[in-house]
């Protein structure tokens, strides 16, 4: 079992014969992952990477009966593209695109949300289930099968997590990298229910950072219905207010989203939280062993 | 980006939201002509910077003849100005921004930020005036009335409503004079992609005005593609120049306190390397993401601009490769000690994509002062060491 996306899921990639787009496809395809084909306008009629293009996504979903997109449409035209998906009926856009106008991305999420589409990004790492099924550009090596499931904000930190948990002898279900932007698809509070009912998953990874207050959201959650043990690491300890730490959400404002803040509202929840990164897989053997 | 209090007033203007007439001066003669031609009787001398809590600071002052204007001038040109915002080092002022006296007879605050939770933007109004925001946010949050504006809908009356009567403004005509100035500064942050507005204070005259006294704004980096006119607002010389150096190599670098020297891929790494640093007992010296295309020559970009950092006693380079591939680092790093005069140690931790290929690059170069390190635990416990000189 995984969350959202395994072996039987199918893919389609938005932005598809871009470089981009080109370069993780194949890698998502040697990874094992579905991808039925992809959407280029002035292109459709086209093969690609061995696949069909279209014009449209709604042609796209029509033909191939995809239920998921991969989206690597540069960030000017982003928004249009997500928008686009949850019209077509998408289920799920998986957005990497880095650099998409704050503006915009609050549009194509609240239209996203009225049409029942759920989107994890944008500028994130996207979703992997171990063994199965690839979506994004994460080094698919690192990701053994396991009981570990992870949700990050990072995605070097997620490879960083989840290479720390194979070492420790374990392995992932689904590891997501949610993206530090200041809007973003599915979070913690969206995630973690659905690895608490993945009778797979063991324990949760979840790895935060300064700035906005989804961690103290997720920590409110966990103390009330997650019984899974779950593993905390918040990037920023040392970050000082004011500055922006690389992630355009990663920022302590009017002293508001510091780590410390965060790691206290998770403890009080029970979660076990480390901190430094280099702890993460020590501290998953550990809640596993109990 | 971040822009001045006088451009903020330009972009005001264009809106039609009322500000005190002023004219921007480079040099006190500057400021004298424009106080004379502004008219007086009083003028206000206002420090030009990009940071909030001028006037507690001294950046801020009233004239009442055009010699004051004069000796306050010379004063403020050419200060450095402390505030809680610019850090202990302070900021240059070299631009005054010279503002005819307002009649003040309240003071209020209103901005426009984004609210995360909510993910739209929120209008934030408050009869407190004048004071740091966050102060007032901390000791009686209740004075802050939040409306968020859905984009989908605007600004309808009701958001118009919920601030007057919050604010406890009960003449109609001012109810209207308030609501249509809030619904420009609603307009403003959206049109422009603004990601924060502020204006403390915003002031209601004697006869029942509302003047926006202060300006502060920032916009969205991502959106400045389209904005061309803001784009060419920005002024460079309120940038850290490494910052900034950095930024056209690709590389996200932010200058802090301590002595360890950082190179990482990712910024989440990047912040938790930081913070492992710390936690084992040293202090990191930056913050530096070397992001998803690092080459040779962005590698060696970033030692040149950590090593101008004269309190740097060791360097700590931290990648996990995944996009990002290791051997591409290992050589970037030989490439630049062969441009840069590396003389202080080099702790390196490649792991991911390449990394076997990496150390075998490493370890044929031989190279001294390059000390490797197994992960990032380990990296981080030899960079504390080296930095101690152990």
């Amino acid at each position: 079992m995984s969350i959202l996306v395994n072996k039987d899921t199918k893919v389609i990639v938005q932005g598809f014969t871009g470089k981009e787009g080109s370069f993780h496809a194949e890698q998502c395809i040697a990874y094992g992952t579905q991808i039925v084909g992809g959407v280029t306008p002035n292109k459709g009629g086209q093969v690609h990477l061995g696949q069909p293009v279209f014009n449209t996504v709604k042609e796209a979903v029509s033909t191939t009966n995809a239920t998921v997109s991969m989206i690597f449409v540069p960030p000017a035209f982003v928004a249009d593209a997500v928008m686009e998906a949850a019209d077509a009926g998408i289920e799920l856009a998986v957005i990497i695109t880095e650099g998409a106008p704050v503006r915009d991305m609050q549009a194509a999420k609240a239209y996203s949300v009225k049409h029942g589409m759920m989107t994890i990004g944008p500028n994130c790492p996207g979703i992997i289930t171990a063994e199965e099924c690839k979506i994004g550009i994460m080094p698919g090596m690192i990701f053994k099968k396991g009981n570990v499931g992870l949700i990050s904000k990072s995605g070097t930190l997620t490879y960083e997590g989840a290479n720390q948990v194979v070492k420790e002898g374990f392995g992932i279900t689904t590891a997501v990298g949610i993206g530090g932007d200041p809007i973003i698809g599915l979070s913690y509070k969206q995630l973690l229910p659905m690895f608490e009912a993945d009778p797979e998953t063991e324990c949760i990874v979840m790895i935060g950072e300064i700035g906005g207050d989804l961690e103290i959201q997720a920590a409110a959650y966990i103390k009330e219905n997650i019984t899974k043990p779950v593993v905390a690491f918040i990037a920023g300890q040392t970050a000082p207010a004011g500055k922006r730490m690389g992630h355009a959400g990663a920022i302590i404002s009017g002293g508001a989203g510091t780590a410390a803040e965060k790691m206290a509202a998770l403890e009080a929840a029970g979660v076990k939280v480390v901190v430094s990164p280099a702890e993460i897989g020590k501290a998953v053997a550990e809640v596993l062993a109990k | 980006m971040n822009i001045h209090e006088y451009q903020a007033k330009q972009i005001f203007a264009k809106y039609d939201i009322p500000t005190p007439k002023g004219l921007i001066a480079h040099s006190v003669d500057e400021a004298v002509v424009n106080a004379e031609e502004l008219g007086g009787p009083i003028w206000v001398v206002k420090a030009q910077i990009h940071a909030g809590g001028r006037g507690l600071g001294g950046g801020v002052k009233l004239a009442k003849s055009i010699n004051e204007v004069r000796t306050l001038a010379d004063e403020i040109l050419g200060m450095t100005l402390v505030t809680h915002q610019t850090g202990p080092e302070g900021k240059l002022v070299q631009k005054i921004y010279i503002e005819d006296g307002a009649d003040i007879k309240d003071e209020l605050y209103l901005g426009v930020v984004l609210d995360r939770a909510k993910e739209m933007p929120v209008i934030m109004a408050s009869t407190e005036g004048g004071m740091a925001i966050e102060d007032v946010a901390h000791d009686s949050p209740e004075k802050i009335i939040k409306v968020a504006v859905d984009p989908a809908i605007g600004f309808q009356g009701f958001h118009g409503r919920e601030l007057v009567f919050g604010l406890g403004i009960t003449d109609k005509v001012e109810q209207g004079k308030f609501i249509k100035f809030a619904k420009k500064l609603y307009t403003l942050y959206l049109e422009n992609d603004a990601e924060m507005i502020e204006i403390n204070p915003l002031v209601k005259t004697g006869a029942g005005d509302f003047i926006a006294l202060d300006g502060k704004m920032g916009f969205d980096d991502s959106a400045l593609g389209r904005h061309p006119d803001i784009e060419a607002m920005r002024d460079i010389s309120e940038e850290d120049a490494d910052e900034r150096e950095a930024s056209q190599y690709g590389l996200s670098y932010i200058s802090l306190d301590g002595e360890i020297g950082c190179m990482v891929n990712g910024a989440g790494l990047a912040m938790g390397t930081m913070d492992t640093i710390n936690y084992m007992g040293g202090t990191p010296a930056n913050f530096l993401d070397v992001g998803g295309s690092a080459n040779a020559e962005t590698v060696a970009k970033g030692f040149e601009i950590i090593l101008k950092n004269p309190k740097v006693k060791a360097i700590f380079v931290n990648i996990f490769g995944g996009i990002v591939r290791c051997d591409r680092i290992a050589n970037g790093i030989l490439e630049a000690t062969k441009i840069t005069d590396v003389n202080v140690p080099v702790i390196v931790r490649l792991d991911g994509t390449n990394a076997p290929e990496a150390a075998v690059i490493l370890k044929n170069a031989n190279i001294e002062n390059i000390i490797v390190a197994s992960d990032l635990g380990d990296g981080a416990a030899k960079s504390v060491a080296a930095a101690k000189g152990e």
